[in-house]
């Protein structure tokens, strides 16, 4: 499953994207995540991947794009490339 | 005879439907109320009423929707969008691409032919083709809520409105009312706006036939004709589209049971 976390409004579109089939769930892109919006838990088909907080959908747009200047991101420590993103 | 449940608490109406096997029983629609608990018992009731049954002759129960978690007697809780999913292709098995227009929130959904999803992206931050959205076109216009889809048919020509935002959506409806442009013609230029919007996220999963709308504005033909439009393709609509996300979690509950 391909989830989209976020939304676009009028300046942009704002998505952090979950191949959940990628997803093995080891979580060291919520380690990595100095926000700390990432969370491991079941999807509705049982399997635990990853996923944006609830409370951070709609504030990816001012939180996520400042770690583009980061080494050490979710999207680039993931091993399956299970992330991506829009902005 | 198995008798299982469907709650969808959305943000402005509580859902609840009864399945027995695989034909259903009975459902209730009620306005969700600032008591989330209260108004799922309510809603419940409302539907086991109509069924003869209480809620002890339910074997399970899945909640869904914006308070699925503050159902006390559900047995499981599920996310809106695989509920969607799931009773979208029960009602009709050759849909792969859904979009629920629902309270507050717009959801594109594509699914495989068991109804599992694929891919989806929702919008919960802006109100553009929302319910809430067009109950305030509605005041604003002092027109009601259920004849906003046929008069905008009836337009010569669509009124250019800018914003698909509600806030400035609002403000651009009442500058085009003083200058006297016709209300119908407003009407299909706010319809005009909430498709494309609306078809960016459908484009955001990826569009494949066939397709179907759910959600209370699946009630409003001129947006359905406006998205249909858009997206080139018929837009397949269930009798009662305001409750495809309680019939999914029905059949999740269902999927439940058998599997124990």
């Amino acid at each position: 499953m391909i989830a989209h976390y976020g939304y676009a409004d009028g300046s942009g579109e704002y998505y952090l994207i979950v191949d959940t089939d990628r997803c093995d769930g080891c979580g060291r892109c919520v380690e990595v995540c100095p926000n700390d919006i990432l969370e491991l838990a079941p999807d509705d088909y049982g399997k635990t991947v990853v996923r944006v907080k609830d409370e951070f959908v709609n504030s990816i747009g001012y939180i996520c794009p400042a770690c583009k200047r980061r080494d050490e991101r979710c999207e680039s420590v993931c091993e399956h490339a299970a992330l991506s993103y829009t902005w | 005879m198995m008798l299982v449940a469907g709650i969808d608490i959305g943000s402005l109406t509580a859902k609840a439907l009864i399945l027995e096997d695989s034909k259903i029983r009975a459902y209730a629609i009620i306005p969700t109320g600032v008591d989330s608990e209260g108004t799922s018992k309510k809603v419940m009731n409302s539907a086991l009423e109509r069924a003869e049954l209480s809620l002890e002759d339910l074997e399970y129960v899945v909640s869904t929707g914006y308070g699925r978690v503050i159902v006390p007697f559900a047995n499981k809780n599920i996310t809106e969008i695989s509920c969607h999913a799931k009773g979208a292709v029960f009602l009709f098995p050759s849909v792969r691409t859904i979009l629920d227009m629902g309270g507050q929130d717009c959801k594109a959904i594509r699914c495989d032919a068991s109804g599992k999803v694929q891919n989806f992206a929702m919008n919960d931050k802006c109100a553009a083709g929302t319910g809430r959205f067009f109950e305030i076109i509605a005041e604003t216009m002092e027109l009601p809520l259920e004849e906003l889809g046929g008069l905008s048919l009836e337009a010569m020509s669509a009124a250019k409105i800018s914003s698909a935002c509600v806030v400035f959506a609002k403000s651009e409806v009442l500058a085009l009312l003083r200058k006297g442009v016709d209300k119908k013609n407003i009407l299909a230029g706010i319809n005009e706006a909430v498709a494309l919007r609306v078809f960016a996220l459908l484009n955001r999963v990826g569009i494949e036939k066939d397709f179907a709308i759910t959600g209370g504005i699946a009630k409003n033909v001129g947006v359905v004709r406006k998205v249909e439009e858009k997206v080139g393709l018929k837009a397949l609509i269930a009798e009662e589209p305001q409750i495809v996300g309680a019939l999914g979690a029905a059949l999740f509950a269902k999927e439940a049971l058998e599997q124990v």
